[in-house]
Formats: structure tokens, C-alpha cells, sequence
């Protein structure tokens, strides 16, 4: 069975993976943003580690760094037991492929993500809003949302 | 009394607002509207251990319909208030609001986009409940404040205005 370390992945995929470490014994990879989802699909159907589960997605909001936010995934095989966080960086203006052909489960992350982050996400089937009201204004997890007093539903 | 000697020791008179409103306050239907940690409370209180049957109050009704009081017991979502409101609305007059606790009243320690910061932006607010959660001793003290207010209650509101 092939090793899962970060100089496994950068041999597997040598353009796609931008940095790859450990920190206390999670694995994390940097992916290119136009490789994802040749990345999720050949991690999905590895015949070694077979990542079939997506346990998370969500994101981080890094502002004033550039690019602002980190897309995280994070992969779990269910038959080897191994687990890895993927991350991709991007900023306000850049789309991101939708992983939903690959792990259907990433549907409602997704619209999460899009709901409170802004992120949009290219051939999700239905991105729109999945936990606050639909004429909410603004996005409330970016960090330059403002944290006053909200206005009067009706 | 002048009409009560006549009348002999079986007949008391009052007014007819005073008999009224103390029909009222002494059976305040709560709605059965519970929304966070605070209903535990709510529900504790009309638990045998508090019991505020004591206070005629103890008969939650599942329809809005059949309800004078609505006790706001936890935080109010931006889209549970449009609900909320509702259901106020469908309770018959005369009908009373209590805010128990500190989200009801002020979103608490729950300050956040996805909450209505106060109920009393949504409905009129009789008696507001400090405290998170507050006892069931505060709800019952609630109660009997509220049930002083209902004494005062004009029976014709614009009688009150004169």
C-alpha cells in the first residue's frame, strides 16, 4: 500500500499540489484551484487510499492576506482509515469548481459555505442561501461583516 | 355598606371591570411556544415542584387560539420571528407577552447576524425576565406581576385615555 506523506502527493500529483506538510500528525495539502477536482477525483479512486468520504468543507477567512480565504476539505477513506485536509486559496472574485460530481455530500457544505463566506462554487446545482433568511444582506462569517446590531426583519 | 346590609352576607358587589379582570388573571393560558434553554425552565415551572397551577396559569395550550399569555422563553431567530409573530397574532384578545431571559430580551450572550436583538421589536412586551436561564421562581414572580397589571386593565381601553 502507497504511504500517505506529503512527498507521496507531491509525486502523484507534481503541478496540482503547491505544498504539502504534517502538523501533529495531520496531513494538509495546497491544491491548485484549476486541478481540484482532478485531484479530489484521483484521491476518490486511489486504489491504495480510496477517499470516499467528504467529512468536511468549509472555509477560512484569512483578510488582509492575499489570496483572502482557504477552501478546506476534509477527506476521510472509511475502507483504509486514513484522513486528509485539502485547501485550496482564493479571493473574493475567483470561483471554485464544485466538488458535488465527486462527493455528492459536498451539496449543502457548499451552500453553507456560499451562505455565510460568499464563495461561489462552478456546476453546483443549486447554490443559493441554506441557513439564513433569503434577503439576508451580506455574508456573515467574512471578517468585514459588520458585527452590530442587524436590521429589523419586518 | 349601604346595599350589601340590604342585601344580606351572601352578596358582594364590585365592579364589573374588577370581576372581569380578576376572571382574567387568575386563568392565564399560556401559549406552549418554547424556543431554547429557557423553555426547560418554562416547563419546570409548571412541573409539580413549582406548579404555577397555584396560579391558574398552568394550562399550556398547543393553539394559539385558546391563549391570553406568550412566554418568550429563549432566543428569537431572524427566521423564527416571522412565526412568532404569527402565532401572536392568532391569540384572541385580551393577550399578554412575557420576554424570559436574557435572549428573548436582548439576544444574550447569543449576540449574533442570525438573531432579532429583543422581541419587543416584534411584539409589545407586558413583563421582561432577567436572567439565563431565570428560574422558575422568576417566571412565577413574572406571573403574579403580570397578574397585577391585568387587575389594572381598563375594561374599555378607551375609557382608559379620558
Amino acid at each position: 500500500m502507497a504511504e500517505l506523506t506529503p512527498e507521496s502527493l507531491k509525486t502523484l500529483f507534481p503541478e496540482a499540489v503547491i505544498s504539502a506538510r504534517v502538523f501533529r500528525g495531520e496531513l494538509t495539502a495546497v491544491v491548485q484551484r484549476e486541478r481540484l477536482l482532478d485531484v479530489a477525483k484521483a484521491l476518490r479512486d486511489h486504489p491504495d487510499w480510496r477517499f470516499n468520504f467528504l467529512s468536511d468543507l468549509t472555509a477560512v477567512d484569512h483578510m488582509p492576506r492575499r489570496p483572502r480565504f482557504d477552501v478546506v476539505y476534509h477527506l476521510c477513506s472509511v475502507p483504509s482509515g486514513c484522513r486528509l485536509r485539502l485547501k485550496v486559496q482564493i479571493d473574493e472574485d475567483t470561483v471554485v469548481p464544485s466538488v458535488t460530481d465527486v462527493w455528492p455530500g459536498a451539496n449543502w457544505y457548499e451552500r453553507e459555505v456560499f451562505d455565510l463566506f460568499g464563495i461561489r462554487f462552478e456546476g453546483h446545482p443549486n447554490l443559493t442561501r441554506i441557513l439564513l433568511p433569503d434577503d439576508f444582506e451580506g455574508h456573515p462569517l467574512r471578517r468585514d461583516h459588520p458585527v452590530g446590531k442587524s436590521k429589523i426583519p419586518f | 355598606m349601604g346595599l350589601e346590609e340590604q342585601l344580606g352576607n351572601n352578596v358582594l358587589t364590585t365592579t364589573l371591570e374588577r370581576m372581569v379582570n380578576w376572571a382574567r388573571k387568575s386563568s392565564i393560558w399560556p401559549v406552549t411556544f418554547g424556543l431554547a434553554c429557557c423553555a426547560i425552565e418554562m416547563m419546570a415551572t409548571a412541573a409539580p415542584k413549582f406548579d404555577i397551577a397555584r396560579f391558574g396559569a398552568e394550562v399550556f395550550r398547543a393553539s394559539p387560539r385558546q391563549a391570553d399569555l406568550m412566554i418568550v422563553a429563549g432566543r428569537v431567530s431572524r427566521k423564527m420571528a416571522p412565526v412568532l409573530r404569527q402565532i401572536y397574532d392568532q391569540m384572541s384578545e385580551p393577550k399578554w407577552v412575557i420576554s424570559m431571559g436574557a435572549c428573548a430580551t436582548s439576544s444574550g450572550v447569543y449576540s449574533n447576524y442570525a438573531l432579532v436583538h429583543g422581541v419587543d421589536q416584534i411584539v409589545p412586551v407586558d413583563i421582561y425576565i432577567p436572567g439565563c436561564p431565570p428560574r422558575p421562581e422568576q417566571v412565577i414572580q413574572a406571573i403574579m406581576e403580570l397578574q397585577k397589571k391585568i387587575e389594572r386593565n381598563p375594561l374599555n381601553p378607551r375609557q382608559a385615555d379620558v
